[in-house]
């Protein structure tokens, strides 16, 4: 008998022990938000653009986490993107819908047309990170280094004069092409 | 002299050595050509920044450009003359790209400007040496142009072994080999001057086994040191491709491995290419910068090849017409060796601190590469990787571009040696497919950290503009704020007097509460005896049926009593307020609000008789009675306020009246919402056809209290 209730004992201690530091790493550790929404935003490529139709990277994240929404809406992320979120959530990657717009080959970047902008600060109010740089009737400036070549700057100009231009790739951003060969035996097969 | 023990590098090929050609003839000095063109990025780390202008004159060994920051190099005219531009040429780089270059039109005199070196060298202080070095822009000769004096500053403490790396594995290239060979004495003295900085406790020269005459040379030179205090030894080791690399070089002679990412002084050892330590003697003891190296010209299109000491920024077509190459013949031309240099597109590319070697070879001797075959699996290239890698995974997942699978699997300690490449049965071009991934690995992280910035700066302008609008919004709040508080004031101020007498609450009293509960109670026992007599009567038990009537009836009693006490203290209640009303002071609006009451009550109690009338109710009688008495009560409430308007009122009394007023109102709405509840409840309990009219009489006296307890509450502000 006392054989049972040592052992009854015994586990009823140890449960209240393991259930005591449960508890507390509950409460001390507890995850703050959804952890998926978070890796799935870490994977879009943080353009704000919002071509997705979400106005930015992470409500469009918070729509696919909740299940609401597909995962190939995001143009400026590419293939790349998808069969990234693809992989994270266990879903079949999608093409990407060409409805919310194609995937761009380089980068973008915006440039203003100094001479022609008038100042009306309507681009520096669109731009989803600050790299417009300006005031009321003075001229404006982009920020090359933190632009996302979201284009969310070109509607509002009125004067037309931002302008989206290629990424130049310098010497310390070139890396060396994949080769581009085809193997040998389709070279016969196509010929 | 104790004895080293050699080790050996996993892999590794025997590509044919091709050196023999070149070093028939010993080094030749190129003679000048008739312009240099120094691109300012010649070593790894930042840019050096040019401190000349177009036009400048400047003399041999002058800084044309500074170094920008600790990991840059100075950049010294190798000759005199004239700058005439600074602008983009083609620079030795596999891209082909341009970059920003010095160019300098030669005077042809060669004049030096005022160098010195230090006197004493091997008894100054280790700083002045770094220094010293580090002025005279030397970087390393092997081929990676990493700043020297960035090695040299290595903490002595944790430094065991200095290695010299003379190994010069790669085919084709006898520049270092030349160098042993006839600066042997220099070359030590370079050496001596790195072991007083760094102090190691040996010094080890890791020679190929190829170069017979360079090692007699540099064991001939140590001779002549007979103390050899700084315990520096020749070390032969076999020929074999890539022992000249720096990890494999220091696996070989200490049997350590550099672990994965990390760099040789993690484990003790600081490494130097041979050309190198003749630049640093050349540059401590004489004062001569970095301005010309040793660099070997071969291959089957020249007709003398040669190894020639030249002028950085001497453009290769000037070198090729001194190794009296035949132009038709060069097939390719390639910068660096066969295995792991770049072909050049344009011979007018000058030669840099990294260029060891150039090769014009003949269609025969480095033929285009093979078509690309599919990879049949068979290991060749995992076992020939110097660096213990799995080039056959590296290969797949670089194709199908898994940049992730990649990385997990090292493809950053591949140190693109091509030994896979070059005994791949399929002539697949295995170094350039890890060569895109690794850069494109870099581009991902450059990408990632890109888009965390953006990502950091669209949070921090929604914070912003959240911050703002709470800002907006405490704004307009404390501006509305102060505007009530004026408004109030102002009040007061009119009011004059405070005015504030106790309201005459009239909560029910707890005799009320109980009589309702009561009322409540009886009112639910009735309903569950009907549907008891409802069930008894379905199940046909009459007897049942008959009690429960009985039961019935006394509860109906029980409830008609509960409502009559209800009634009664309610009445009561509304004794009460009128009581303390009539002490209050009358007003005129007062009175003629009584006056509107009892009309509009007239008006109603008539419409009900009119209603009654209509469907021959028998209440018709009672109704009548009803319209009379209200016809009286306007009456006198009209005399009341006639009377009332003749006594004349003071304006203060009637400000404070005002409150009380409506208090009363709400009170008077009140109780004749009570009631229109007490009689709709008894309506209902009787089955009366005028439902619907108490019903809407309910709510309408309910919007009237609600309103009236509106009134009273703006009042009271």
């Amino acid at each position: 008998m006392t054989v049972i209730l040592i052992a009854v004992s015994a586990l009823v201690v140890l449960s209240l022990i393991f259930g005591a530091v449960l508890g507390f790493a509950a409460v001390r550790f507890k995850v703050e938000g959804n952890p998926v929404v978070e890796q799935i935003d870490a994977l879009l490529p943080q353009t704000q653009c919002g071509q997705c139709s979400y106005p930015g990277c992470r409500p469009y994240a918070e729509a696919i986490a909740g299940g609401e929404e597909k995962i190939n809406k995001c143009p400026p992320g590419g293939e790349s993107t998808i069969a990234a979120i693809a992989d994270l959530l266990g879903v079949e990657p999608e093409p990407l819908d060409a409805e919310h717009g194609t995937e761009k080959e380089t980068a973008m970047v915006a440039v203003i047309r100094e001479d022609e902008c008038i100042g009306c600060t309507k681009c520096i109010q669109a731009c989803p990170v600050d790299a417009i740089l300006g005031a009321a009737k003075q001229m404006h400036t982009v920020i090359a280094d933190e632009c996302t070549g979201c284009d969310l700057c070109l509607d509002p100009c009125p004067v037309d004069c931002i302008d989206m231009v290629p990424v130049e790739t310098g010497l310390q951003d070139w890396h060396w092409q994949k080769p581009a060969n085809i193997i040998a035996t389709d070279k016969e097969q196509a010929a | 002299m104790d004895l080293i023990t050699l080790h050996k590098f996993d892999g590794g090929i025997h590509p044919p050595q091709n050196k023999d050609q070149s070093t028939r003839l010993p080094i030749a000095t190129a003679k000048l050509p008739e312009k240099l063109v120094l691109p300012i990025a010649q070593h790894i780390g930042a840019q050096s920044k040019p401190v000349v202008t177009l036009g400048d004159t400047v003399l041999k060994g002058q800084v044309i450009a500074e170094a920008q920051g600790f990991v840059s190099a100075n950049l010294h005219a190798p000759s005199s003359g004239k700058i005439t531009a600074i602008e983009e040429r083609v620079i030795a780089h596999p891209s082909g790209m341009r970059d920003i270059c010095i160019e300098i039109t030669l005077d042809g005199q060669d004049t030096w400007c005022e160098v010195e070196g230090i006197d004493n060298y091997l008894e100054a202080q280790p700083q002045t040496l770094i220094n010293k070095i580090q002025a005279s822009g030397i970087t390393g000769l092997g081929g990676a142009s990493f700043p020297t004096h960035v090695k040299a500053s290595a903490d002595p403490s944790k430094i065991d072994t200095l290695i010299i790396n003379a190994a010069e594995c790669e085919p084709y290239i006898t520049s270092d080999d030349m160098l042993m060979r006839e600066q042997a004495n220099g070359i030590i003295k370079g050496i001596e001057i790195l072991v007083r900085i760094i102090q190691p406790k040996r010094c080890l020269i890791g020679v190929e086994d190829n170069k017979p005459e360079a090692i007699a040379a540099l064991k001939d030179a140590l001779k002549h040191f007979n103390d050899n205090t700084f315990n520096i030894q020749v070390v032969t080791i076999p020929t074999k491709y890539p022992s000249g690399g720096e990890k494999q070089l220091i696996e070989i002679l200490t049997g350590k491995e550099v672990p994965a990412g990390g760099l040789p002084s993690d484990i003790g050892m600081v490494c130097q290419n041979v050309g190198t330590c003749f630049a640093i003697y050349k540059a401590v003891s004489k004062g001569e910068p970095l301005i010309s190296r040793v660099t070997t010209i071969t291959g089957e299109a020249c007709n003398q090849p040669q190894n020639f000491e030249v002028l950085l920024g001497t453009p290769v077509s000037h070198l090729l017409e001194l190794a009296q190459t035949n132009a038709s013949k060069v097939h390719r031309l390639i910068m660096g060796g066969p295995m792991m240099g770049f072909t050049l597109e344009d011979t007018s590319t000058p030669i840099v601190k990294a260029s060891n070697c150039i090769i014009a070879s003949s269609k025969k001797e480095l033929p285009d590469p093979a078509m690309e075959q599919a990879c049949i699996r068979c290991g060749m290239c995992t076992e020939a990787c110097p660096a213990q890698l799995l080039p056959q995974q590296l290969y797949w997942f670089s194709k199908s571009s898994n940049l992730e699978q990649a990385e997990a699997h090292n493809i950053a300690d591949c140190i693109e040696c091509g030994a896979c490449a070059y005994v791949c049965p399929s002539n697949i071009p295995l170094v350039q497919y890890y060569r895109h991934t690794k850069g494109e690995i870099k581009q991902a992280n450059a990408d990632k950290q890109k888009s965390d910035r953006a990502k950091e700066r669209f949070e921090a302008r929604l914070a912003r503009q959240e911050r703002e609008a709470a800002e907006k919004e405490a704004k307009r709040k404390a501006r509305a704020e102060a505007a009530a508080k004026k408004q109030a004031e102002k009040k007061a101020a009119e009011a004059n007097a405070p005015a504030t007498s106790e309201p005459a609450a009239s909560a029910p009293s707890a005799d009320l509460e109980l009589l309702q509960k009561k009322l409540d109670a009886s009112q639910a026992a009735i309903k569950k005896t009907k549907e008891k007599i409802a069930a008894a009567q379905e199940a046909g038990d009459t007897e049942k049926a008959e009690l429960l009537d009985g039961a019935l009836k006394k509860a109906q009693e029980k409830m008609k009593e509960a409502a009559k006490a209800i009634a009664e203290a309610k009445k009561a209640a509304k004794a009460a307020p009128a009581s303390t009303a009539s002490d209050m002071e009358m007003t005129p609006e007062r009175m003629q609000n009584k006056v509107d009451l009892a009309q509009s009550r007239l008006v109603t109690a008539q419409k009900r008789l009119e209603e009654a009338m209509n469907t021959n109710s028998d209440k018709v009688e009672m109704l009548k009675v009803a319209v009379e008495k209200q016809q009286v009560r306007v009456e006198e409430a009209k005399q009341a306020l006639i009377d009332f308007n003749n006594t004349p009122v003071t304006q203060a009394s009637q400000q404070a009246a005002d409150v009380e007023q409506l208090k009363k109102k709400v009170l008077a709405a009140q109780t004749r919402v009570d009631k229109a509840q007490e009689r709709l409840e008894m309506a209902k309990e009787q089955n009366l056809d005028t439902l619907s009219a108490f019903e809407t009489g309910l709510e309408k006296q309910q919007t009237k209290l609600e309103e009236a307890k509106k009134a009273l509450a703006e009042a009271n502000l």
